[in-house]
C-alpha cells in the first residue's frame, strides 16, 4: 500500500462540491461591490449621466454643437430622454469605464499578493488556474455591472428629465420604446465586451507586479495610448487593429435596420485582446513564485 | 565558536510514509542560496520545530512545501504527494501559515474565514458558518468575529490565521512562526493547541527562531543555519548525540585517564584532582563500572549534557548577525 492510500484510509474520504467555482465566483463579486472604493467608483460612475442631463436641461439653449465631436444622437436628447443612456456610454467610454475597470483588475492579482491574501488563497488550496479563470470571470461581469449602471442613470435621468416616445433612429424611421431600451441593452453589452477586454489587460499586468497602484497606472496607461493613437491620422493602418477603435460603433444599433459589419469586427477585436492577455496572464501566473 | 552539524541516523525514517519529506530541495534566488540540498523528514505523526535564525532559509523551504514558489532543484513531497505537481492533492488535507496572517483589512475575522472557505473545493458550504465559528472559538477570537480585521491587534491576526488553518481536519499542519507577535499567554495557548492537534494524531510542522517557544512540545527538532539543515532527529536523540563532559573527581587521576582512553575518550583534562573527559556515546554506567574494575579509587562522577538550547546556539551562532 502506498502512503497515499494510508492517509487516504485514515482521513474522511472527501469529494470536490459541485458549485464550488460558483461559490468562489460570489465571494470575489462581494469582494469587488462590497469594497468602499469601489462603491465610490459605481457612484461617479452614476453620477455623469445625471450631471449630463442637468447640464443639458439647464442650458435649455439645445444639445452642444456636433461640431464638438461628439455622437450624432447627442442632438437630439432633448427630444428623446431615451439618447441620454446612448450618449452617456459613449462619454464614459473615453475614461471612467476603463478607469473603473483598470482599478478593479489591479486588485486581481496586484492587490491579493500586495496584502498578502494571495498565498492564503493559494495554499486554501485554489488551483492557480482556477484562481485565474475565476478572476477573470468576475471581472467581466464587474465590466458588465460598470456599463449597466451608466445606461440605467442614463435611462432614469433622460426620461425623466426630457420624457421619451418613439425613437427616430438615425436612418430616419421610428422604433417603439421597448424596441429603444432592448437596443440600449445591447449598446451596453456592446460596450462592456470592449471594457471587460481592457480588464484582462489589467489582469495580465497584475500578474507582473505586487503593486496595485502601478497596475492600475499601467492599465491606463495602455487603454489611453490606444485612444490617442486612434486620433492620429497618419497612424490610420494601426487603427483597425487598436481595442478601442470601433468601440463608439454602438451607435450602429440605432439604425433601422441595425447596421452590424462595424460591431461585428469590433466584437472580434475585443475578443481577441481577451484571450490573448487572458493568456499572457495564465502564462506568467501558472509558474511564478509568490514570495510576497 | 565552532558551528558543527549534527545528524542522527539511527532509525532511519522510512520517508516514504513522512507527512513530509524533501531531497536535495534547493532554492537559489539569483546569487544567493536560500535553501541549500536539505534533507528534511517530519515523520507522521510528529512535532516538528523547524528552527533557524532569522534569515536562514525556514520560510523559504515552508513556501516550497506549500506549493508557493518552485524549488531551483531537488524534491519535495508532502503526505506522500509531490509538490509542487499534485498540490491539489495534498493541500486539501494541509493546514497552513504561511508567514504571518495576511486577510482584507476591511472585512470581518468570519468574513475572512468566509472567503478562504469557499476557495476549497472540498468545503461543504451548509457546514460553513459553523465550522467557521468552531475554529474562531478554538483560538479564541469569536468574540471579535464581527469587528473589520483592520482593527485586530497582531496577537488576533495571528489567532485568525490559525483559525483559517483549522477550517477543516487536518493530517497536518504546517505553521510558520504561529508565535510572532503572541504575549507570553498567546505563546502557551499555542503551544497547548498544538499538543492538542497532535494528540489528535495530526502531524504538526511549526517553524520559530525561539527554541524555547516550541521545544516543550516538539517530538523532533530541525535546525537550519544559513541554507543547511545542520541537525535533524528526535529531541531525545539529538539530546544524546550531544557531547556531554564527565567529571571524574578521583587522586588516581593517571590510572582514570588511561582507563578512559581505552573505552575512546581521548579528550581528557585534569586539573587537581579532577579528570574533565569529553563523553559522546559511551553510557556512563559502563563508564562507572570500568573505573572501578580498574581499582580508580572514585570520589565524585558526575555527567553535564548541554541543553537543548546550548545545542541550538552551538549550531546557529549567537548574536545579532542575520545570516545570509
Amino acid at each position: 500500500m502506498s502512503a497515499a492510500d494510508t492517509f487516504q484510509t485514515r482521513a474522511p474520504t472527501r469529494r470536490p462540491q459541485p458549485g464550488s467555482t460558483l461559490r468562489l465566483l460570489a465571494s470575489e463579486l462581494r469582494l469587488i461591490l462590497g469594497r468602499r472604493r469601489n462603491q465610490m467608483g459605481m457612484l461617479v460612475l452614476a453620477a455623469l449621466p445625471v450631471v449630463m442631463a442637468i447640464a443639458i436641461k439647464v442650458s435649455n439653449s439645445g444639445p452642444p454643437p456636433s461640431s464638438q465631436g461628439g455622437p450624432p444622437f447627442l442632438s437630439a436628447i432633448t427630444s428623446n430622454g431615451l439618447l441620454l443612456a446612448f450618449a452617456a456610454l459613449a462619454v464614459e467610454l473615453g475614461l471612467f469605464l476603463p478607469l473603473a475597470i483598470s482599478m478593479v483588475s489591479a486588485d486581481a492579482i496586484a492587490g491579493e499578493a500586495n496584502q498578502g491574501t494571495l498565498r492564503y488563497l493559494l495554499t486554501v488550496p485554489v488551483h492557480r488556474t482556477r484562481l485565474l479563470l475565476v478572476k477573470a470571470a468576475s471581472l467581466v461581469l464587474a465590466a458588465m455591472v460598470a456599463v449597466f449602471i451608466v445606461a440605467f442613470t442614463g435611462l432614469v435621468a433622460g426620461v425623466s428629465l426630457f420624457g421619451t416616445g418613439p425613437l427616430t433612429t438615425l436612418s430616419g424611421t421610428q422604433i417603439s420604446v421597448v424596441e429603444s431600451i432592448w437596443r440600449l441593452a445591447l449598446a451596453a453589452l456592446y460596450v462592456g465586451a470592449g471594457i471587460a477586454a481592457v480588464g484582462m489587460i489589467g489582469l495580465f499586468i497584475s500578474t507582473l507586479t505586487e503593486q496595485p497602484l502601478a497596475a492600475m497606472v499601467a492599465t491606463m496607461i495602455v487603454s489611453t495610448l490606444m485612444f490617442i493613437l486612434d486620433t492620429i491620422p497618419q497612424l490610420d493602418w494601426l487603427h483597425p487593429w487598436l481595442l478601442v477603435d470601433r468601440w463608439q460603433a454602438f451607435a450602429d444599433l440605432l439604425r433601422q435596420p441595425i447596421h452590424t459589419p462595424a460591431m461585428a469586427v469590433g466584437l472580434l477585436v475585443d475578443g481577441a485582446y481577451a484571450l490573448v492577455f487572458a493568456l499572457l496572464a495564465w502564462a506568467r501566473f501558472a509558474g511564478k513564485d509568490i514570495s510576497s | 565558536m565552532t558551528l558543527g552539524t549534527i545528524s542522527v541516523t539511527s532509525d532511519a525514517v522510512d520517508t516514504s510514509t513522512a507527512a513530509v519529506s524533501t531531497s536535495g530541495l534547493t532554492k537559489i534566488f539569483g546569487q544567493q542560496t536560500a535553501v541549500d540540498h536539505i534533507d528534511l523528514v517530519v515523520p507522521s505523526g510528529a512535532v516538528y520545530g523547524f528552527l533557524g535564525p532569522n534569515g536562514s532559509g525556514k520560510t523559504t523551504t515552508i513556501r516550497m512545501l506549500l506549493g508557493l514558489i518552485r524549488p531551483s532543484s531537488g524534491s519535495c513531497s508532502v503526505l506522500g504527494h509531490p509538490m509542487p505537481d499534485e498540490l491539489t492533492r495534498a493541500l486539501p488535507r494541509v493546514g497552513a501559515l504561511a508567514e504571518g496572517p495576511a486577510f482584507h483589512p476591511y472585512l470581518s475575522g468570519r468574513a475572512n474565514l468566509h472567503r478562504l472557505d469557499s476557495g476549497d473545493r472540498f468545503a461543504v458550504r451548509s457546514t460553513a458558518r459553523k465550522r467557521i465559528d468552531e475554529a474562531l472559538e478554538r483560538v479564541g477570537l469569536l468574540p471579535a468575529a464581527t469587528k473589520r480585521y483592520r482593527a485586530y491587534s497582531l496577537g488576533m491576526r495571528q489567532r485568525l490565521a490559525l483559525a483559517a488553518a483549522l477550517l477543516q481536519p487536518r493530517e497536518l499542519l504546517i505553521l510558520d512562526e504561529p508565535t510572532n507577535g503572541l504575549d507570553p499567554q498567546g505563546t502557551r495557548e499555542v503551544r497547548n493547541l498544538i499538543g492538542e492537534l497532535a494528540a489528535a494524531g495530526s502531524s504538526v510542522m511549526v517553524s520559530s527562531h525561539l527554541l524555547s517557544e516550541v521545544q516543550q512540545v516538539c517530538t523532533h527538532l530541525g535546525i537550519m543555519r544559513t541554507g543547511e539543515l545542520v541537525a535533524q532527529g528526535p529531541v531525545a536523540e539529538l539530546r544524546a548525540a550531544t557531547q556531554r563532559t564527565a567529571r571524574i573527581t578521583t587522586p588516581d587521576t593517571a590510572q582514570a585517564v588511561a582507563t578512559l582512553r581505552q573505552f575512546g575518550i581521548d579528550d581528557t583534562t585534569t586539573a587537581g584532582d579532577e579528570v574533565a573527559a569529553t563523553v559522546t556515546n559511551q553510557p556512563e554506567e559502563e563508564l562507572v563500572s570500568a573505573l572501578v574494575k580498574a581499582d580508580v579509587r572514585i570520589r565524585g562522577f558526575s555527567v553535564q549534557s548541554p541543553s537543548l538550547e546550548d545545542l541550538f546556539i552551538r549550531l546557529t551562532g549567537e548574536g545579532f548577525d542575520v545570516s545570509g
